[in-house]
């Protein structure tokens, strides 16, 4: 931790969860509270209003439901970087990660093909307070995602390089919780966006 | 500046050259706000007590985080720099409350203020992201990084009172981050997110806002009641009393804390069946409070207190605030709020609660801790002198403004005189204002203490008040890694002061079992 004087580590309380792991648990519930209360206020304030069926209408479900899909499935394939990780395949982790960066940049492909989609139509935020939520809650979550792929990307920089692995694969775990997390989001911004 | 205004409407303000106009005044009343909150209450309270204390009190030799923590302060120096550099772009600093209430935040034709609300909605956002990345470090750390034999009961009150208020910060913020989000969409996309002609709700933000808001008024006060519990017993020769239940009260006041925000909106078109909810929620969060405040008291409780400047401010702070609470109630049950919500009794009672806990609090703090930061001791003559004129002056300002609130005068008015009903407390807003200058510079004393005492003061030693705590075991000032050599491990809880059938009068947490008597 710091070089401090004492050669030998210093004696710590034992805790069941290393340090980095508590920290993203923490900095994911200081999330769930920034898309909670951005859900929550979408919801209510349609709960009051006229509703908003027709400007749902011009959402594509079947595009909604392709990147649904490509989100379920690189969540699946980041389990398996972390599997290959615990049995130190490299080759595996490497591949894996792989796929799910690029499942990642093909989410964010589709939103953009919806986003111009709807500027084409002349759908922007200020065209009322349905168009507001949607491009403000897809954008935060198109962040959350890019941040995830530059997470993701970075890690597997530094484990390709010679003797990475053995430093660098267990922070696999870290990355996997925060695209779980960015998963969910998205179970929640599907059926409120599209289909409701 | 502001109490000037108040005071002599429209007449040249010494050192400002200038008398200051209603939209001024505005900006004014709207930073005063945020930078106090935000940009001294948090930084001095939660980081600096969290960042030089955790460490030494749970015995680690650095926090669990320490690059996350580097990067957190130059987060909060730049979010400082934007907040000051929004004072010079053109039309001005925000000037819509420091709550930021939409609609007047939400266009720029309301307030005339341009670029200075994106820069003040884009300091906050980065002094959150800071405050995250240090609230994940005040978490992690104590309950990762604890010395052998330093359970969680055996923590020293002022660590659990940082976790407590870095919880409620992590889990409140959210909301209104998404509200900025949205608040900045609403200024520079034309989205209307909080006005109502595009379908959107202004009371909306008002519930994002004070959902933080107001677990964040617990979020600056627990830090320091931590401090003063930490003083109060030191100087009392006495262990705290009922060091458990503490906790446990600190637990439930914050479930609570998120269940009380809508008592700041009673008069915002709140449905009235909503109102009695919030109202009893109020009332009995101050239940878990009192608790807190009644322990201090019994600590005292025929104790050897030893008078120290410290000890007075800590003493001087616990007695403010406990007027600051009982004022709270008034605020909190609604039909009384409707009659003095926005005037200036809530102006002095959030002045009394909050002067109390971050400048008596942390001033207490100060005086305690100085010794173990700069390795020598500040002055108790000049400590005692600033003490007592801050706390005199104190008083002077805000008593009388309770009176002025109960006299009906609102508050965030740039010009009292134009109003006939506020003309005639027009005397006492002048008193206030001689008062108020009274407590700027009685503070002088305090800075000259806090450096010269740098150089001049007397040479602390490891422990100079006799404590019981971790950090009172390293030398002063602590060298790099905190401890020199071992860590000492802990063999008893804190607060072992005159313990029956001991001879020692304390016994410092890492004494052995053995060793003692």
């Amino acid at each position: 931790m710091n070089a401090g004087s004492a050669s030998t580590p210093d004696a710590v309380e034992p805790s069941p969860v290393p340090a980095a792991k508590l920290g993203i648990w923490w900095f994911l519930a200081s999330e769930v509270m920034v898309f909670g209360g951005a859900l929550v206020s979408f919801i209510l304030l349609r709960l009051v209003g006229p509703g908003w069926s027709e400007d749902l209408a011009h959402n594509s479900v079947a595009l909604g439901s392709i990147n649904t899909l490509i989100l379920i499935t690189s969540s699946f394939t980041i389990v398996e970087v972390l599997s290959a990780q615990k049995r130190g395949d490299e080759k595996k982790f490497r591949s894996f990660m792989g796929i799910t960066i690029v499942l990642g940049l093909l989410f964010l492909v589709i939103k953009g093909v919806e986003y111009s989609a709807h500027f084409s139509e002349g759908l922007f935020p200020d065209k009322g307070l349905f168009w507001a939520f949607y491009f403000g809650l897809t954008g935060l979550h198109a962040l959350h995602v890019l941040a995830g792929i530059v997470a993701n990307a970075s890690l597997l920089v530094v484990v390709s390089r010679p003797g990475g692995f053995a430093r660098y694969s267990h922070r696999a775990e870290m990355n996997g919780l925060y695209w779980h997390f960015v998963d969910v989001v998205w179970i929640f911004l599907f059926p409120l966006l599209y289909l409701g | 500046m502001i109490r000037w205004q108040l005071a002599y409407p429209e007449t040249e303000i010494p050192l400002f050259g200038r008398p200051i106009g209603p939209d001024e005044y505005n900006a004014f009343v709207t930073m005063h706000g945020t930078i106090m909150v935000f940009f001294v209450a948090m930084p001095l309270l939660v980081a600096a007590m969290g960042n030089f204390l955790i460490p030494l009190m749970i015995g680690a030799r650095d926090m669990a985080f320490p690059r996350l923590n580097m990067m957190s302060v130059w987060v909060l120096a730049v979010a400082s720099l934007v907040l000051l550099a929004s004072f010079f772009v053109e039309a001005g600093p925000a000037a819509a409350g420091w709550t930021g209430y939409p609609p007047l935040s939400a266009r720029i034709e309301y307030t005339g203020v341009e670029y200075g609300l994106d820069l003040w909605i884009l300091a906050l956002a980065l002094e959150f992201a800071s405050f995250l990345m240090g609230g994940i470090n005040f978490l992690v750390t104590p309950i990762n990084l604890r010395t052998r034999g330093m359970s969680l009961f055996r923590l020293p009150l002022i660590v659990w009172m940082i976790m407590g208020a870095s919880i409620l910060f992590l889990l409140s913020v959210g909301p209104l981050i998404a509200g900025a989000v949205f608040l900045l969409l609403d200024r520079n996309l034309g989205t209307s997110f909080f006005l109502a002609e595009g379908g959107g709700d202004p009371l909306l933000w008002q519930h994002l806002f004070w959902f933080f808001g107001h677990p964040e008024v617990y979020v600056i006060l627990l830090p320091a009641a931590g401090a003063m519990m930490e003083i109060i017993s030191t100087f009392s020769r006495k262990t705290i009393f009922g060091y458990k239940s503490i906790i446990y009260a600190v637990m439930i006041a914050g479930v609570l804390s998120f269940l009380v925000w809508a008592h700041h909106q009673f008069i915002s078109g709140l449905d009235p069946r909503l109102a009695m909810p919030f109202s009893i929620t109020t009332i009995l969060i101050s239940v878990p409070f009192a608790f807190i405040i009644f322990s201090m008291l019994a600590t005292m409780w025929g104790g050897s207190i030893w008078l120290t400047t410290p000890m007075w401010f800590a003493v001087g702070g616990l007695s403010v605030f406990i007027f600051g609470g009982v004022t709270g109630i008034f605020n909190g049950s609604a039909p009384v709020d409707i009659y003095i919500h926005d005037t200036y009794f809530v102006v002095a009672h959030f002045h009394s609660t909050l002067f109390s806990t971050v400048f008596l609090g942390g001033f207490a703090a100060l005086y305690y801790w100085y010794p173990k930061m700069f390795g020598r001791m500040m002055n108790e003559f000049w400590g005692k002198v600033h003490f007592w004129g801050t706390y005199i002056f104190f008083l002077l300002v805000f008593v009388p403004m309770h009176l002025l609130g109960v006299g009906g005068m609102m508050r965030r008015i740039a010009d009292p005189s134009k109003y006939e009903f506020v003309k005639e407390l027009l005397p006492m807003n002048e008193f206030i204002t001689v008062a108020a200058i009274g407590l700027l510079l009685i503070q002088a004393p305090f800075v000259f203490n806090f450096l010269g005492s740098m150089f001049v003061g007397k040479k602390a030693s490891e422990n100079p008040w006799d404590a019981t705590t971790l950090e009172w075991t390293t030398p002063s000032p602590p060298p790099h890694g905190n401890w020199p050599g071992a860590i000492p491990a802990v063999h008893r809880p804190p607060y072992e002061y005159a313990v029956p059938g001991v001879s020692e009068e304390w016994l410092p947490q890492s004494r052995p079992e053995g060793a003692a008597s």
